[in-house]
């Protein structure tokens, strides 16, 4: 029996994907390369962000082998548990967590900040993953109705409370998807379809009136960024301002000004893309891109392989957070969505997100490396 | 069952779809756009600042400066570097603003948040020690340098050499000055106004780096200021405050011209004012009290005011009655204190009169019945026409100040102007300078320096040793014509009983010709009782030396009275003067 399962380990680690490995591993160094860039020191001593998101790669490489080293298919067992555990950290965060940015996100230990939504992420995917392999496809009313309730309102309050919208609207987004790849019935779809056209103005509203303000400021400022350039269409235009300069070669690595002369907010954090498109071009910029391309195609590729329908969901849900991380975040700094405030993965200053992230690429890989193990 | 293979096509069609969005948004920005956003990231980073050009000096014909540079202090805050936390109320205390004035400047800053509000110009030394010694506590306080002037000379010359202050509101709405750079002290009056542009320079740019809150973070280039160019004025400053001095507190004016190309040696307009007062700025309500004060300091006396030129103008009408013909150096009439013609009585000064009197005579005394014969001789037409040729009732084209043109009549004119044909007693009135006729105290000195220089009138040039004098009118005199006049001209002054007497100078001989312009036409008796603002105007016009002149002048002194008595002294001081500082006195002792 123990030699039976060794073999087996042998052989699943054969199969690492080391190519999926790299991709994070590549862009996380660019990504700490433009951190030290675009908060090097000007007049003042900035705290040096770059050595402490080289810490977090560490423990996030270590996290990644980790997920990656046991049957993934263990986690079905944990998955209320772990759902259970982060529901409680967010509870906490609202409770206990400091602010920051008039937003309650962080949760300090000693003297590490850690973000419980980011971990939350992952919880959320497993444990709706785990739901939905074990309904039958097409849904019905009933586990649609859990769903909405348990997985989707429940924690969209907590975040919203946070308040941290962006991670809340992602979420939502994920487990709403990963719904319609499992599959609906017609006749439910077109009546939520309906229900949710003849509400919209009323959520709208409902929404924008829970909205704080610096949130409102920053929807109508997409729509209208020359409103005031100086005041709340700011971050918008000196993104573009900044991602426009940079033109084909870019300014050059460490020629940058826009990020640690200040003119661009959220330098390393939510604006990265910016700083780094401006230090290496269009070039650059089509390089990075390409690969998160990459990286959520095999995702994707993974859910296909996948032996078993938890791992497919899982696959799908990880690409797809993926995907709308990437797709909010360089659409924000590009202009091209409303500023919300979450990061791009593996690039953006944060430990807890790079951390999540990696042991979302471990999971990926897990279910890829066992895709040919035949279940017993 | 999932159905996965279309599902995850469809998956990896919508994020190739992500991909080329990013990708055609990254072409518009970077490639279409690049360099627009490029201009954008450097007028972001790099803010140019003004380095003041240092402004040309003023100096006298002797080399003396009349003007000094002097740094110009404002406290400002950039707003961007104070935005928290800023202590109004110590900043008020350590400015001395009250804190509602500093609060509604921050308030009404519109500009660039990088943009220094000024809160309190013109900063002593003391001031700007104190501010920089507190800088630490108030986040984007900066203290800014402007050039502006010194006058160490204070009002002397005021009017001459004028001011420098900043642009009014109004002269801003209205786009004087266009093209000089915000703040930048310009020349508002007198050869500062007039020869602003070459005075000012070109400031310099110092291109610096900021960050976002504008804090600087080194200098990328420096565009040096190029100063301004240094003007020599052809002005005397000892001369002109002999000049002044000799005035002894009255209202008046003075210009002293070198006859031989112009030159403005002094000009005086009395009261004046102190320059420096504008330099650092005043209120509106210390401006209006200045400008209301009595006896106009701002009226440019030299240029702006116009007086009928009394006896002076015999000179233009013994001239006329020569170069004519109407009579010769031995035509004689007998003074008998007055003249009738029909029912109207025309006075002498004198009013025994002055019995038989040739031209010498009526020059030297001053005869009014004798230039009324010329007069009637002569025709009014006729003496306007020499009168002309002679700068008088043309603008001289300083362009110091306005100009007026004074007014030589003519029959024409009248029938133009009133409607009615000119009557002999006018003619008796202009030919010894009252009635219609007046002039303005610059075409009086233009006058006698013609007459001093054989005959051309030049423009008054400010600037020394300018290239080519300019001749704005000239009278063809015979050489016999001018040795008449210039002969009496002496007798004027050093004859016993010349009116000019007062003039006199043991250090040169002066010629020259008294007058006095009335106010009202009242006996000799009563007028004495008069009030100052009744009393006569004095009029002199002068040349030295008198057989080979270098300095001609003429002189005019509000309500001074009879001419010879008030302003006499004022043409000797002045000519003393210039004498002493062009070295003549060196020589002429040994002469007499």
């Amino acid at each position: 029996m123990l030699r039976h399962r060794l073999r087996i380990n042998y052989q699943s680690i054969r199969n690492f994907d080391w190519f999926m490995f790299s991709i994070p591993m590549v862009l996380t160094l660019l990504g700490i390369m433009t951190i030290y860039s675009a908060t090097r020191s000007v007049l003042d001593t900035q705290p040096s962000f770059y050595v402490r998101q080289s810490i977090w790669l560490v423990l996030s490489i270590i996290a990644l082998f980790v997920s990656a080293s046991f049957d993934y298919r263990k986690l079905i067992g944990f998955a209320y548990h772990l759902y259970g555990i982060g529901l409680i950290l967010l509870f906490l965060t609202i409770l206990l967590g400091h602010t920051g940015l008039g937003a309650q996100r962080w949760l300090s230990i000693g003297s590490v900040s850690f973000q419980p939504s980011e971990m939350f992420r992952i919880a959320i995917i497993i444990v709706v993953a785990k739901y939905l392999s074990l309904k039958r496809s097409p849904l019905s009313a009933s586990p649609l109705i859990t769903l909405l309730f348990l997985f989707l309102l429940l924690p969209f309050c907590l975040l919203y409370k946070q308040p941290d919208l962006g991670t809340a609207i992602t979420l939502v987004g994920i487990v709403v998807l990963m719904v319609l790849v499992k599959g609906v019935q017609r006749r439910i779809l077109v009546s939520v379809l309906l229900i949710i056209i003849i509400s919209i103005p009323f959520a709208g509203n409902l929404l924008w009136e829970g909205l704080k303000e610096y949130q409102r400021n920053r929807l109508v400022a997409f729509i209208d960024p020359q409103v005031d350039p100086k005041g709340i269409g700011y971050q918008i235009e000196q993104s573009k301002i900044t991602i426009g300069s940079g033109k084909i070669f870019g300014k050059g690595y460490l020629k940058g000004t826009q990020g640690p002369f200040r003119f661009l907010p959220e330098k390393h954090t939510d604006f990265i893309f910016s700083v780094f498109s401006e230090e290496w071009g269009a070039v650059g910029s089509v390089v990075v891109i390409s690969l998160y391309l990459l990286l959520i195609i095999r995702g994707y590729e993974t859910a296909f392989y996948a032996k078993d329908e938890f791992g497919t969901l899982l696959s799908i849900g990880i690409s797809t957070m993926f995907l709308l991380y990437v797709f909010i975040n360089i659409g924000m700094t590009m202009g091209l969505m409303p500023v919300v405030g979450i990061p791009l993965p593996f690039f953006s200053y944060g430990g807890t997100a790079l951390l999540a992230n990696f042991i979302c690429v471990g999971l990926l890989i897990n279910v890829r490396m066992r895709r040919f193990i035949l279940f017993y | 069952m999932i159905d996965k293979k279309k599902t995850i096509t469809v998956l990896v069609y919508i994020s190739m779809t992500v991909f080329v969005v990013f990708l055609l948004r990254l072409w518009q920005l970077q490639i279409l756009k690049g360099n627009y956003y490029r201009k954008q990231s450097e007028k972001n980073r790099v803010r140019v600042f003004k380095i003041p050009a240092p402004r040309g000096i003023i100096f006298d014909r002797h080399g003396i400066p009349l003007v000094k540079n002097a740094p110009y202090f404002i406290a400002s805050l950039i707003p961007n570097l104070s935005k928290e936390g800023l202590d109004l109320r110590g900043l008020s205390k350590l400015l001395d603003i009250p804190v509602e004035e500093l609060s509604e400047k921050i308030a009404k800053h519109k500009k660039h948040v990088l943009e220094p509000i000024r809160l309190k110009e013109g900063l002593n030394f003391a001031q700007v020690a104190r501010i920089e010694a507190r800088r630490s506590d108030f986040p984007g306080l900066v203290v800014e340098t402007e050039i502006t002037r010194e006058y160490p000379y204070g009002s002397t010359a005021a009017h001459l050499i004028g001011y420098l202050s900043l642009p009014t509101e109004a002269q801003l709405r209205k786009g004087f000055f266009a093209g000089t750079p915000k703040g930048t002290f310009v020349g508002q009056w007198g050869v500062e106004a007039l020869y602003d542009k070459r005075l000012r320079g070109i400031p310099g740019k110092r291109f610096i780096e900021v960050d976002a809150l504008g804090r600087q973070l080194r200098t990328l280039k420096i565009v040096p200021p190029r100063k301004g160019e240094d003007l020599t004025l052809s002005v005397d400053l000892r001369t002109q405050e002999a000049a002044e001095k000799a005035f002894k507190g009255r209202a008046g004016a003075l210009l002293a011209l070198d006859p031989a190309d112009g030159e403005v040696l002094a000009l005086v307009s009395l009261p004046s004012f102190d320059p420096n007062l504008f330099v650092r700025g005043m209120s509106q309500k210390q401006w209006n009290r200045i400008r209301k004060r009595p006896g106009h300091p701002f009226l440019n006396r030299v240029f702006q005011s116009q007086y009928p030129p009394g006896s002076i103008f015999k000179i233009v009408t013994a001239i006329a009655g020569l170069e004519e013909g109407v009579i010769t150096r031995n035509f004689s009439v007998d003074c008998k204190g007055a003249i009738h013609v029909g029912r109207w009585k025309f006075s002498c000064w004198k009013g025994q009169g002055h019995g038989r009197t040739a031209l010498r005579k009526a020059i030297v005394e001053s005869c009014d019945v004798y230039f009324y014969e010329v007069g009637r001789l002569l025709g009014i037409d006729r003496i306007a026409k020499y009168a002309n040729a002679l700068g008088l009732g043309i603008a001289p084209g300083v362009n110091l100040s306005a100009e007026k043109k004074g007014l030589i009549p003519t029959t024409s004119w009248k029938l133009r102007k009133k409607g009615i044909p000119w009557y002999l007693g006018e003619t008796f009135n202009a030919a010894i300078g009252q009635g219609y006729v007046s002039i303005t105290p610059a075409q009086a000195a233009l006058m006698i320096s013609a007459i001093a220089n054989g005959g051309t009138v030049y423009r008054p040039e400010l600037l020394k040793d300018q290239p080519g004098p300019e001749p704005i009118a000239k009278l063809s005199l015979s050489p016999k014509t001018l040795r008449i006049i210039r002969d009496a001209l002496v007798g004027v002054v050093e004859d016993r009983k010349g009116t000019g007497w007062r003039a006199r100078s043991k250090i040169v001989r002066i010629a020259g010709k008294t007058g006095t312009a009335q106010v009202i036409k009242i006996l000799g008796a009563v007028r004495k009782k008069l009030a100052n603002k009744y009393r006569d105007h004095a009029w002199f016009v002068a040349y030295a030396p008198a057989d080979n002149p270098s300095i001609a002048l003429s002189v005019f002194v509000e309500h001074g009275g009879h001419g010879g008595k008030t302003a006499g002294p004022i043409v000797k001081a002045t000519i003393e003067a210039y004498m002493k500082s062009s070295g003549y006195h060196v020589e002429t002792p040994a002469k007499n």
